[in-house]
């Protein structure tokens, strides 16, 4: 069982964003980043089925897959320290700003290369937030698709996988498909672990091997953007908030005041 | 045709209601682009739902009856679309953006070599030439997306980015589309709907609702936010990460995967104001947001906020109610 899990970095969420000069994307340096938070439930499905089936007497192998420049080996390595086997890194500067599809075409390529039996993706990255890489993942490599995982079970001898899908309002449903499958993974499905001194000690010796545009059979052409950002803004505020300015004990006391006159409490 | 085509959702036979946001925003590119508008409406013996699409203004609903189209199933809904576009050669396909459309629609588009635009919350027209704007960084930051693609160009709409109540309404003719699905072409099996065991809480009746998210930052700093609760006799509520971590229950939850409310007061604490967060939480009376992130998106929905640091803001708060309530 080989399961490749796709692993994005991404802005931390707790990052103060600046827009650049040119108006066309975030200030992307001196920002932290942080893998992106459905990402690193995916990780950990990932080693658990791989821990049941060893416990099981069988193996799986677990594949970080991170396409992004320099910076993502922070995320790669926090996968290899949590236990994962070995990594891919597709770091290329023709790989930077694609669409989902554009993207979705050049990790389809190494991962189908790779070979696999399943392939995890976070449902939506926080950056972007496309919600299609999985689904088109599945898609190029002609196998099916399930997204919004919040449970993940094998069958018949790893033959079929069971999904359980989160619906809206507190539904869900669980799908059954014949692997190899593409799963986008909820986050809350598991409680992720941390990566233990000696994980972190072991990964140095994992393996991550790069791979660059000239590795790869694909045309530039078919990189070439459908859509493409031209601007970016903080949006316009649609209501008009009451901000209630003053120290912290001031904007308490204004605020009680004014939830009183409202019968609020 | 080479026009507009709404794709309307249902599911067990009834109408999403989001689908009227999608139609609204279909009947006003057409008008802008000139172009004539229909919807499409997949299933099996779900011809009312198509009587009723019919009631708005569109030049036809193409009702797509199929066995295989009975339970809804990625493989079998994006092979069929496939079929109509190819039979119905439309400009623009647009969709609502709900997790069914996001199981299939990329999918759909990656067939048709497309790019799907995902998650709009709206559009700019300047003459003929359509400019997307999408939300990234978790609706901190809005981006106009331009567009390089022959038809059909597939855009999907936020809920919440039209008011379905603004769908014009109108007498669409209902028209018949086949299209050729068999049982092995559909790879997954979908089992029954259910929902998890009776949630005790039951967020919908409550008064006031304090939230909590991840601002928050540690399990034990639940207590802070509880002492506000107390103090104004409200219910404890979370942002999906707080319930994800296991630091409060599952079904304190609030938003398109936990309970929706609405209660006379919402204080959100510690929350960006996502819209998965936001969808729930929206048609509260009064919300009052603290977070120490004056462009935190809750900003664009609170009546009230204070921008500081919760730690502070708080304790202080609880002090204030304390005061007040003991002198009446
Ligand atoms: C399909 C799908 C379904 C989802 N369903 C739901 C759902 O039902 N409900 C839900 O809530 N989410 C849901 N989400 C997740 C949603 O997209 C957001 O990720 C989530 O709501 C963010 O939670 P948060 O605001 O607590 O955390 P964050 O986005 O991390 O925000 C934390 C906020 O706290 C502020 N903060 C930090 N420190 C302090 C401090 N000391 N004082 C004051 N403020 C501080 C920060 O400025 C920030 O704004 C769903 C997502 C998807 C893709
Ligand atoms: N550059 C990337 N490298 C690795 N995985 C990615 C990348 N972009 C997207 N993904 C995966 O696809 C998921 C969904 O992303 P998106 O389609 O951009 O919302 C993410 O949670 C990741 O698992």
């Amino acid at each position: 069982m080989k399961i490749i899990v796709c692993v994005k970095q991404v802005p931390s969420r707790d990052a103060i964003l600046r827009i650049n000069e040119s108006g066309t994307w975030i200030q992307d340096r001196d920002i932290a980043y942080d893998v992106n938070e459905p990402d690193a439930y995916a990780v950990e499905e990932a080693l658990q089925i791989k821990e049941k089936l060893v416990e099981q007497g069988g193996s799986a192998e677990v594949i970080i897959c991170s396409l992004g420049p320099d910076r993502v080996q922070m995320a790669i390595k926090e996968g290899l320290a949590k236990g994962a086997d070995r990594a891919i890194h597709i770091c290329d500067p023709a790989f930077d700003n694609l669409d989902a599809l554009a993207q979705a075409r050049v990790m389809a390529e190494v991962i189908g290369k790779e070979g696999f039996d399943l392939i995890f993706t976070g449902l939506q990255s926080d950056d972007y937030g496309f919600a299609q890489t999985g689904v088109i993942l599945g898609e190029l490599l002609g196998v099916p698709s399930a997204t919004i995982a919040m449970a993940v079970e094998l069958h018949d001898g790893n033959k079929s996988v069971r999904v359980k899908r989160e619906l809206e309002a507190g539904w869900f449903q669980w799908y059954q498909m014949p692997t190899p499958a593409s799963i986008s993974i909820q986050s809350g499905l598991n409680q992720p672990r941390y990566a233990t001194l000696k994980g972190i000690m072991n990964a140095k010796k994992k393996e991550i091997r790069k791979v660059t545009l000239a590795d790869l059979s694909i045309s530039k052409d078919l990189l070439a953007p459908k859509q493409t950002v031209e601007k970016v803004y903080f949006p316009v505020k649609s209501k008009k908030t009451e901000i209630i300015e003053g120290s912290a004990k001031e904007a308490a006391a204004k605020l009680v005041t004014k939830l009183k006159q409202m019968r609020a409490f | 045709m080479s026009g507009i085509l709404v794709f309307a959702e249902q599911r067990e036979g009834k109408l999403n209601r989001v689908t009227y946001e999608a139609v609204v925003a279909g009947q006003r590119l057409a008008a802008g682009l000139g172009l004539p508008l229909s919807v499409v409406l997949l299933g099996s013996g779900v011809d009312s739902i198509a009587q009723e699409l019919a009631t708005k203004k569109a030049d036809a609903v193409y009702l797509v009856n199929n066995q295989h189209l009975e339970r809804y199933t990625p493989d079998g809904f994006s092979l069929a679309m496939r079929q109509v576009i190819e039979q119905l050669q439309p400009q623009y396909v647009l969709l609502a953006h709900t997790y069914l459309v996001r199981d299939f629609a990329p999918k759909l588009a990656t067939s048709l070599g497309k790019a799907l635009v995902a998650d709009c919350v709206g559009y700019k027209l300047e003459g003929k030439v359509l400019t997307l704007v999408r939300q990234i960084f978790q609706g901190k930051i809005n981006a106009d997306v331009s567009i390089h693609d022959s038809a059909p160009i597939l855009v999907s709409f936020q809920a919440g980015a039209f008011r379905g109540d603004d769908a014009e309404a109108g007498s669409a003719e209902v028209k018949n589309l086949s299209v050729q699905l068999s049982a092995d072409q559909i790879r997954l099996q979908p089992q029954e709907l259910f929902r998890e065991a009776k949630q005790s809480v039951d967020l919908t009746q409550s008064k006031i609702i304090v939230s909590v998210g991840r601002g928050i930052k540690e399990k034990d700093n639940i207590a802070i936010v509880e002492k506000l609760a107390a103090a104004l006799d409200a219910d404890i509520g979370a942002s999906r990460p707080i319930c994800d971590s296991g630091w409060l229950p599952m079904e304190r939850q609030i938003g398109s995967s936990g309970q929706t409310v609405a209660p006379k007061l919402y204080l959100a604490v510690g929350i960006s104001g996502a819209i998965q967060h936001v969808v729930g939480m929206k048609n509260a009376s009064t919300i009052v947001a603290i977070n120490k992130d004056a462009n935190a998106p809750i900003f664009d929905i609170a009546d009230l906020g204070v921008v500081g640091d919760l730690f502070e803001v708080v304790p202080a708060l609880v002090d204030e109610i304390e005061k007040a309530k003991a002198e009446g």
